[in-house]
Protein backbone atom coordinates (compact mmCIF):
# COMPACT_ATOMS: atom_id res chain seq x y z
CA UNK A 1 0.00 0.00 0.00
CA UNK A 2 2.81 2.68 0.86
CA UNK A 3 4.61 1.53 -2.16
CA UNK A 4 1.24 2.51 -4.02
CA UNK A 5 0.90 6.10 -2.57
CA UNK A 6 4.90 6.41 -3.60
CA UNK A 7 3.76 5.61 -6.89
CA UNK A 8 1.38 7.84 -7.49
CA UNK A 9 2.29 10.82 -5.70
CA UNK A 10 5.19 11.87 -8.43
CA UNK A 11 1.87 12.14 -10.77
CA UNK A 12 -0.35 14.88 -9.37
CA UNK A 13 -0.19 15.60 -5.58
CA UNK A 14 3.91 16.01 -5.62
CA UNK A 15 4.51 16.58 -9.49
CA UNK A 16 8.34 17.64 -9.96
CA UNK A 17 7.13 20.22 -12.43
CA UNK A 18 4.19 22.19 -11.59
CA UNK A 19 4.38 21.36 -8.13
CA UNK A 20 7.65 20.86 -6.79
CA UNK A 21 8.99 23.18 -9.80
CA UNK A 22 12.00 21.10 -10.30
CA UNK A 23 13.81 20.31 -13.89
CA UNK A 24 12.26 23.86 -14.98
CA UNK A 25 15.37 24.01 -17.81
CA UNK A 26 14.76 21.08 -19.98
CA UNK A 27 10.69 21.14 -19.10
CA UNK A 28 10.64 24.30 -21.19
CA UNK A 29 13.26 24.08 -23.97
CA UNK A 30 11.92 20.51 -24.90
CA UNK A 31 7.96 21.04 -24.94
CA UNK A 32 7.86 22.16 -28.66
CA UNK A 33 6.18 18.54 -29.94
CA UNK A 34 4.80 15.70 -27.71
CA UNK A 35 7.69 13.52 -29.53
CA UNK A 36 10.24 15.45 -27.97
CA UNK A 37 8.13 15.78 -24.81
CA UNK A 38 7.99 11.80 -24.85
CA UNK A 39 12.04 10.85 -25.37
CA UNK A 40 13.34 13.47 -23.07
CA UNK A 41 10.64 11.92 -20.22
CA UNK A 42 11.84 8.70 -21.07
CA UNK A 43 15.64 9.23 -20.93
CA UNK A 44 15.04 11.11 -17.89
CA UNK A 45 12.70 8.40 -16.17
CA UNK A 46 15.41 5.89 -17.17
CA UNK A 47 18.28 8.05 -15.35
CA UNK A 48 16.04 8.64 -12.38
CA UNK A 49 15.43 4.92 -12.08
CA UNK A 50 19.25 4.00 -12.54
CA UNK A 51 20.47 6.27 -10.00
CA UNK A 52 17.71 5.44 -6.88
CA UNK A 53 18.43 2.00 -7.25
CA UNK A 54 22.17 2.32 -6.90
CA UNK A 55 22.34 5.00 -4.51
CA UNK A 56 19.75 3.08 -2.42
CA UNK A 57 21.93 0.14 -2.70
CA UNK A 58 25.49 1.92 -1.77
CA UNK A 59 23.65 3.86 1.23
CA UNK A 60 22.90 0.15 2.03
CA UNK A 61 26.42 -1.30 1.59
CA UNK A 62 27.72 2.00 3.21
CA UNK A 63 25.58 1.04 6.42
CA UNK A 64 27.02 -3.11 6.03
CA UNK A 65 30.57 -2.35 5.76
CA UNK A 66 31.41 1.04 7.21
CA UNK A 67 32.20 1.69 10.71
CA UNK A 68 30.45 4.35 12.36
CA UNK A 69 33.23 6.92 11.58
CA UNK A 70 33.82 5.77 8.16
CA UNK A 71 29.76 6.64 7.51
CA UNK A 72 30.46 10.01 8.72
CA UNK A 73 33.33 10.83 6.83
CA UNK A 74 31.47 9.24 3.27
CA UNK A 75 28.40 11.67 4.43
CA UNK A 76 30.15 14.57 3.78
CA UNK A 77 31.01 13.67 0.27
CA UNK A 78 27.70 11.69 -0.62
CA UNK A 79 26.49 14.83 -3.20
CA UNK A 80 29.59 13.91 -5.71
CA UNK A 81 29.37 10.53 -4.98
CA UNK A 82 25.33 10.83 -6.58
CA UNK A 83 26.55 13.77 -9.57
CA UNK A 84 29.16 10.61 -10.55
CA UNK A 85 26.82 8.10 -10.58
CA UNK A 86 23.94 10.32 -12.23
CA UNK A 87 26.17 11.40 -14.91
CA UNK A 88 27.23 7.84 -16.03
CA UNK A 89 23.51 6.79 -16.16
CA UNK A 90 23.40 10.22 -18.65
CA UNK A 91 26.41 9.26 -20.05
CA UNK A 92 24.46 5.83 -20.97
CA UNK A 93 21.70 7.40 -21.98
CA UNK A 94 23.53 9.88 -24.57
CA UNK A 95 25.06 7.17 -26.48
CA UNK A 96 22.18 4.53 -26.86
CA UNK A 97 20.22 7.96 -28.00
CA UNK A 98 23.04 8.86 -30.39
CA UNK A 99 23.25 5.21 -31.72
CA UNK A 100 19.43 4.06 -31.56
CA UNK A 101 17.61 7.77 -32.11
CA UNK A 102 19.83 9.91 -33.88
CA UNK A 103 16.74 12.06 -35.04
CA UNK A 104 15.78 12.17 -31.35
CA UNK A 105 19.07 12.61 -30.20
CA UNK A 106 19.79 15.87 -32.86
CA UNK A 107 16.41 17.61 -31.85
CA UNK A 108 17.26 17.61 -27.84
CA UNK A 109 20.99 18.35 -28.63
CA UNK A 110 22.41 20.06 -25.51
CA UNK A 111 19.42 19.06 -22.99
CA UNK A 112 20.28 15.35 -22.86
CA UNK A 113 23.82 15.87 -21.33
CA UNK A 114 22.39 18.40 -19.15
CA UNK A 115 20.00 15.96 -17.52
CA UNK A 116 22.89 15.22 -14.96
CA UNK A 117 22.06 18.93 -13.41
CA UNK A 118 17.97 18.90 -13.73
CA UNK A 119 17.40 19.12 -10.42
CA UNK A 120 14.29 16.42 -9.95
CA UNK A 121 16.72 13.59 -10.42
CA UNK A 122 19.76 14.89 -7.57
CA UNK A 123 16.98 15.72 -5.83
CA UNK A 124 15.31 12.63 -5.12
CA UNK A 125 18.64 10.65 -4.87
CA UNK A 126 19.34 12.69 -1.95
CA UNK A 127 15.46 13.30 -0.94
CA UNK A 128 14.11 10.29 -1.17
CA UNK A 129 16.73 7.56 -2.22
CA UNK A 130 19.47 8.00 0.56
CA UNK A 131 16.74 7.34 3.34
CA UNK A 132 14.73 5.35 1.94
CA UNK A 133 14.80 1.11 1.14
CA UNK A 134 15.41 -0.28 -2.55
CA UNK A 135 11.70 -0.71 -3.32
CA UNK A 136 10.31 2.64 -2.38
CA UNK A 137 12.94 4.62 -3.69
CA UNK A 138 12.24 2.59 -7.29
CA UNK A 139 8.36 3.01 -6.52
CA UNK A 140 9.44 7.07 -6.07
CA UNK A 141 11.59 7.00 -9.36
CA UNK A 142 9.27 5.76 -11.59
CA UNK A 143 6.79 7.83 -10.02
CA UNK A 144 8.30 11.05 -10.69
CA UNK A 145 9.52 9.87 -13.91
CA UNK A 146 5.58 9.73 -15.16
CA UNK A 147 4.99 12.67 -13.43
CA UNK A 148 7.68 14.50 -15.74
CA UNK A 149 7.12 13.20 -18.62
CA UNK A 150 3.22 13.76 -17.97
CA UNK A 151 3.60 17.46 -17.49
CA UNK A 152 5.98 17.89 -20.27
CA UNK A 153 3.39 16.33 -22.73
CA UNK A 154 0.40 18.12 -20.97
CA UNK A 155 2.89 21.13 -22.23
CA UNK A 156 3.66 20.19 -25.30
CA UNK A 157 0.66 19.39 -26.20
CA UNK A 158 -1.00 22.63 -25.64
CA UNK A 159 2.12 23.87 -27.22
CA UNK A 160 1.77 22.24 -30.40
CA UNK A 161 -1.99 22.30 -30.63
CA UNK A 162 -1.73 25.94 -30.59
CA UNK A 163 1.45 26.80 -32.66
CA UNK A 164 1.46 24.23 -35.33
CA UNK A 165 -2.34 23.14 -35.54
CA UNK A 166 -1.17 19.54 -35.46
CA UNK A 167 -0.51 16.47 -33.08
CA UNK A 168 2.65 14.41 -34.08
CA UNK A 169 2.16 15.86 -37.64
CA UNK A 170 -1.75 14.86 -37.95
CA UNK A 171 -3.63 18.20 -38.91
CA UNK A 172 -6.34 18.53 -36.04
CA UNK A 173 -7.74 21.91 -36.40
CA UNK A 174 -8.20 22.17 -39.66
CA UNK A 175 -7.42 23.96 -42.76
CA UNK A 176 -8.93 27.08 -42.23
CA UNK A 177 -6.60 27.37 -38.68
CA UNK A 178 -3.53 29.71 -38.83
CA UNK A 179 -0.99 28.48 -36.69
CA UNK A 180 0.25 30.77 -33.38
CA UNK A 181 3.88 30.73 -33.93
CA UNK A 182 4.64 32.42 -31.23
CA UNK A 183 3.49 28.96 -28.87
CA UNK A 184 6.62 27.10 -30.46
CA UNK A 185 8.86 30.17 -29.89
CA UNK A 186 9.76 30.29 -26.42
CA UNK A 187 7.75 32.72 -25.36
CA UNK A 188 5.04 30.15 -25.40
CA UNK A 189 6.76 28.25 -23.57
CA UNK A 190 6.57 30.25 -20.44
CA UNK A 191 2.85 31.26 -20.99
CA UNK A 192 2.18 28.00 -21.00
CA UNK A 193 3.46 26.59 -17.90
CA UNK A 194 2.58 29.85 -16.01
CA UNK A 195 -1.01 29.36 -17.49
CA UNK A 196 -0.93 25.82 -15.87
CA UNK A 197 0.31 26.60 -12.84
CA UNK A 198 -2.15 29.00 -12.17
CA UNK A 199 -4.72 26.72 -13.12
CA UNK A 200 -3.73 24.06 -10.88
CA UNK A 201 -3.75 26.71 -8.04
CA UNK A 202 -7.40 27.22 -9.03
CA UNK A 203 -8.61 23.97 -8.47
CA UNK A 204 -6.87 24.00 -4.94
CA UNK A 205 -8.91 26.64 -3.92
CA UNK A 206 -11.85 25.37 -5.33
CA UNK A 207 -11.08 22.21 -4.01
CA UNK A 208 -10.47 23.51 -0.27
CA UNK A 209 -13.51 25.78 -0.22
CA UNK A 210 -16.10 23.24 -1.13
CA UNK B 1 29.97 30.34 -40.48
CA UNK B 2 32.44 32.14 -38.48
CA UNK B 3 32.04 35.06 -36.07
CA UNK B 4 33.35 38.68 -34.78
CA UNK B 5 34.08 38.81 -31.28
CA UNK B 6 31.50 41.45 -31.45
CA UNK B 7 28.92 39.52 -32.90
CA UNK B 8 29.24 36.53 -30.38
CA UNK B 9 28.48 39.38 -27.29
CA UNK B 10 25.70 40.68 -28.66
CA UNK B 11 24.12 37.29 -29.91
CA UNK B 12 24.69 35.58 -26.53
CA UNK B 13 23.64 38.34 -24.58
CA UNK B 14 20.44 39.52 -26.42
CA UNK B 15 19.39 37.45 -29.14
CA UNK B 16 20.17 33.80 -27.71
CA UNK B 17 20.01 35.06 -24.28
CA UNK B 18 20.78 32.16 -21.89
CA UNK B 19 17.16 32.49 -20.15
CA UNK B 20 14.80 33.70 -22.34
CA UNK B 21 16.19 32.31 -25.56
CA UNK B 22 18.78 28.98 -24.59
CA UNK B 23 15.97 27.85 -21.38
CA UNK B 24 19.18 27.91 -19.85
CA UNK B 25 19.52 28.56 -15.86
CA UNK B 26 15.85 28.73 -14.66
CA UNK B 27 16.12 27.63 -11.57
CA UNK B 28 18.16 30.79 -9.84
CA UNK B 29 16.07 33.17 -12.30
CA UNK B 30 12.84 32.00 -10.72
CA UNK B 31 14.38 31.51 -7.35
CA UNK B 32 16.36 34.28 -6.82
CA UNK B 33 15.07 37.49 -8.52
CA UNK B 34 12.71 37.98 -5.51
CA UNK B 35 15.32 41.02 -4.56
CA UNK B 36 17.34 43.55 -6.39
CA UNK B 37 20.52 42.86 -4.30
CA UNK B 38 20.76 39.07 -4.51
CA UNK B 39 20.14 39.09 -8.12
CA UNK B 40 23.28 41.10 -8.71
CA UNK B 41 24.92 38.76 -6.69
CA UNK B 42 23.86 35.58 -8.07
CA UNK B 43 24.35 37.40 -11.66
CA UNK B 44 27.92 38.37 -10.49
CA UNK B 45 28.61 35.05 -8.88
CA UNK B 46 27.32 33.41 -11.99
CA UNK B 47 29.18 35.26 -15.00
CA UNK B 48 32.49 34.53 -12.79
CA UNK B 49 32.06 30.63 -12.58
CA UNK B 50 31.10 30.66 -16.16
CA UNK B 51 33.71 32.40 -17.80
CA UNK B 52 36.39 30.25 -15.43
CA UNK B 53 34.29 27.05 -15.90
CA UNK B 54 34.32 27.76 -19.79
CA UNK B 55 38.18 28.25 -19.78
CA UNK B 56 39.34 24.74 -17.92
CA UNK B 57 36.57 22.89 -19.80
CA UNK B 58 38.23 24.04 -23.38
CA UNK B 59 41.65 23.02 -22.02
CA UNK B 60 40.23 19.38 -20.51
CA UNK B 61 38.64 18.82 -23.78
CA UNK B 62 41.57 19.95 -25.85
CA UNK B 63 44.42 18.16 -24.31
CA UNK B 64 43.08 15.31 -22.71
CA UNK B 65 39.62 14.01 -24.24
CA UNK B 66 39.69 14.17 -28.18
CA UNK B 67 42.02 12.16 -29.93
CA UNK B 68 43.91 14.67 -32.14
CA UNK B 69 47.52 15.92 -32.68
CA UNK B 70 46.39 18.12 -29.18
CA UNK B 71 45.99 15.48 -27.21
CA UNK B 72 48.63 15.35 -24.55
CA UNK B 73 49.08 11.79 -25.17
CA UNK B 74 50.34 12.17 -28.46
CA UNK B 75 52.20 15.48 -28.16
CA UNK B 76 54.28 14.83 -24.63
CA UNK B 77 54.51 10.79 -25.03
CA UNK B 78 54.82 10.11 -28.27
CA UNK B 79 51.79 8.13 -28.51
CA UNK B 80 51.06 7.54 -32.25
CA UNK B 81 47.87 9.17 -33.08
CA UNK B 82 46.10 5.92 -33.93
CA UNK B 83 46.61 4.97 -30.26
CA UNK B 84 45.28 7.74 -28.36
CA UNK B 85 42.62 7.28 -26.13
CA UNK B 86 39.11 8.91 -27.58
CA UNK B 87 37.61 10.03 -24.34
CA UNK B 88 35.03 12.32 -25.95
CA UNK B 89 31.93 10.31 -24.44
CA UNK B 90 33.96 11.02 -20.51
CA UNK B 91 32.59 14.83 -21.44
CA UNK B 92 29.57 15.20 -19.25
CA UNK B 93 31.20 13.31 -16.21
CA UNK B 94 34.59 14.78 -16.49
CA UNK B 95 33.17 18.23 -17.14
CA UNK B 96 30.35 18.30 -14.38
CA UNK B 97 33.28 16.78 -11.95
CA UNK B 98 35.46 19.74 -12.77
CA UNK B 99 33.10 22.24 -12.26
CA UNK B 100 31.71 20.98 -8.87
CA UNK B 101 35.03 20.62 -7.95
CA UNK B 102 35.93 24.18 -9.56
CA UNK B 103 32.84 25.67 -7.73
CA UNK B 104 34.51 24.34 -4.16
CA UNK B 105 37.66 25.53 -4.96
CA UNK B 106 36.59 29.48 -5.92
CA UNK B 107 34.70 29.68 -2.95
CA UNK B 108 37.91 28.85 -0.54
CA UNK B 109 40.19 30.61 -2.52
CA UNK B 110 37.70 33.51 -2.42
CA UNK B 111 36.72 33.36 1.24
CA UNK B 112 40.60 33.50 1.78
CA UNK B 113 41.36 36.18 -0.28
CA UNK B 114 38.45 38.71 -0.08
CA UNK B 115 36.28 38.58 2.69
CA UNK B 116 34.38 41.33 1.35
CA UNK B 117 33.66 39.45 -2.03
CA UNK B 118 32.66 36.61 -0.07
CA UNK B 119 30.12 38.42 1.77
CA UNK B 120 28.28 39.06 -1.39
CA UNK B 121 28.53 35.79 -3.51
CA UNK B 122 29.17 33.52 -0.61
CA UNK B 123 25.95 31.65 -0.60
CA UNK B 124 25.44 31.92 -3.88
CA UNK B 125 28.47 30.04 -4.91
CA UNK B 126 27.47 26.63 -3.54
CA UNK B 127 24.27 26.83 -5.29
CA UNK B 128 25.48 27.00 -8.93
CA UNK B 129 26.76 23.70 -8.83
CA UNK B 130 23.55 22.18 -10.07
CA UNK B 131 22.88 25.37 -12.48
CA UNK B 132 22.43 24.20 -15.66
CA UNK B 133 23.86 27.39 -17.70
CA UNK B 134 27.49 26.51 -16.43
CA UNK B 135 27.31 22.86 -17.33
CA UNK B 136 25.16 24.16 -20.28
CA UNK B 137 27.61 27.01 -21.79
CA UNK B 138 30.94 24.46 -21.50
CA UNK B 139 28.98 21.90 -23.30
CA UNK B 140 27.72 24.92 -26.25
CA UNK B 141 31.38 25.97 -26.28
CA UNK B 142 32.67 22.60 -27.61
CA UNK B 143 29.68 22.18 -29.95
CA UNK B 144 30.38 25.62 -31.25
CA UNK B 145 33.76 26.07 -31.85
CA UNK B 146 35.06 22.78 -32.61
CA UNK B 147 35.37 20.51 -35.57
CA UNK B 148 36.09 17.00 -35.22
CA UNK B 149 37.67 17.70 -31.33
CA UNK B 150 39.64 20.18 -33.23
CA UNK B 151 39.10 23.83 -32.20
CA UNK B 152 38.36 26.60 -34.78
CA UNK B 153 40.51 29.34 -35.40
CA UNK B 154 40.34 31.99 -31.90
CA UNK B 155 38.24 29.16 -30.68
CA UNK B 156 40.24 29.49 -26.79
CA UNK B 157 39.21 33.33 -26.84
CA UNK B 158 36.06 32.76 -28.26
CA UNK B 159 34.82 30.43 -25.74
CA UNK B 160 35.82 32.82 -22.73
CA UNK B 161 34.10 35.97 -24.66
CA UNK B 162 30.83 33.67 -25.29
CA UNK B 163 31.04 32.35 -21.64
CA UNK B 164 31.40 36.37 -20.04
CA UNK B 165 28.57 37.84 -22.60
CA UNK B 166 26.18 34.36 -21.50
CA UNK B 167 26.83 35.46 -17.49
CA UNK B 168 25.99 39.26 -18.43
CA UNK B 169 22.93 38.32 -20.37
CA UNK B 170 22.32 36.21 -17.63
CA UNK B 171 23.13 38.96 -14.60
CA UNK B 172 20.61 41.58 -17.70
CA UNK B 173 17.96 39.31 -17.44
CA UNK B 174 18.18 38.48 -13.77
CA UNK B 175 17.78 42.24 -12.50
CA UNK B 176 15.05 43.29 -15.27
CA UNK B 177 13.16 40.57 -13.55
CA UNK B 178 14.39 41.46 -9.61
CA UNK B 179 13.07 45.05 -10.57
CA UNK B 180 9.65 43.57 -11.77
CA UNK B 181 9.06 41.31 -9.28
CA UNK B 182 10.06 43.87 -6.27
CA UNK B 183 6.94 45.89 -7.74
CA UNK B 184 4.71 43.29 -8.30
CA UNK B 185 4.99 42.80 -3.94
CA UNK B 186 2.75 45.45 -3.68
CA UNK B 187 -0.08 44.83 -6.60
CA UNK B 188 -2.80 43.00 -5.81
CA UNK B 189 -3.22 39.80 -7.64
CA UNK B 190 -5.52 36.88 -8.08
CA UNK B 191 -4.72 34.85 -5.22
CA UNK B 192 -4.04 31.29 -8.33
CA UNK B 193 -1.78 33.72 -10.08
CA UNK B 194 0.94 34.87 -6.68
CA UNK B 195 4.54 33.89 -6.94
CA UNK B 196 5.66 31.49 -9.68
CA UNK B 197 2.69 31.71 -12.06
CA UNK B 198 2.85 35.65 -12.73
CA UNK B 199 6.95 35.31 -12.49
CA UNK B 200 6.69 32.61 -15.68
CA UNK B 201 4.19 35.12 -17.22
CA UNK B 202 6.17 38.12 -17.10
CA UNK B 203 9.05 36.02 -18.31
CA UNK B 204 7.07 34.81 -21.31
CA UNK B 205 6.57 38.97 -22.18
CA UNK B 206 10.52 39.53 -22.17
CA UNK B 207 10.60 36.62 -24.17
CA UNK B 208 8.72 37.82 -26.57
CA UNK B 209 10.69 41.54 -26.23
CA UNK B 210 13.79 39.79 -26.39
CA UNK B 211 12.19 38.05 -29.52
CA UNK B 212 12.75 41.27 -31.61
CA UNK B 213 16.63 40.88 -31.46
CA UNK B 214 16.78 38.06 -33.59
CA UNK B 215 16.12 40.16 -36.19
CA UNK B 216 18.99 42.12 -35.59
CA UNK B 217 21.48 42.39 -38.56
CA UNK B 218 24.89 42.84 -36.97
CA UNK B 219 27.89 43.16 -39.03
Amino acid sequence: MAIISELVKGIYRENPVFRLALGLCPTLAVSTSIENAIGMGAATTFVLLGSNIIVSLLIILFAKILSEEGQKSINKIRIPVFIVVIASFVTVVEMVMSAYFPALSESLGIFIPLIVVNCIILGRAEGFASKNPLLPSIADAIGMGIGFTLALSAIALLREILGSGAILGYSIMGESYKPVLLFILPPGAFLVIGIYMALLNWLDARKKQS
Amino acid sequence: MEYSIFQIIILSIFVNNFVLARFLGLCPYMGVSKQLDSAIGMGMAVTFVMTIASLVTWLLYTFFLAPTYMNIFYSLFNTPIQNVPDLTFLRTIVFILVIASLVQFIEMYIQKVSPTLYRALGIYLPLITTNCAILGVAVLNIDLFFIDGLPKDNSFIHTIVQAFAAGLGFTLVLILMAGIRERLERTNLPKPLRGLPIAFIIAGLMSIAFLGFSGMNIK
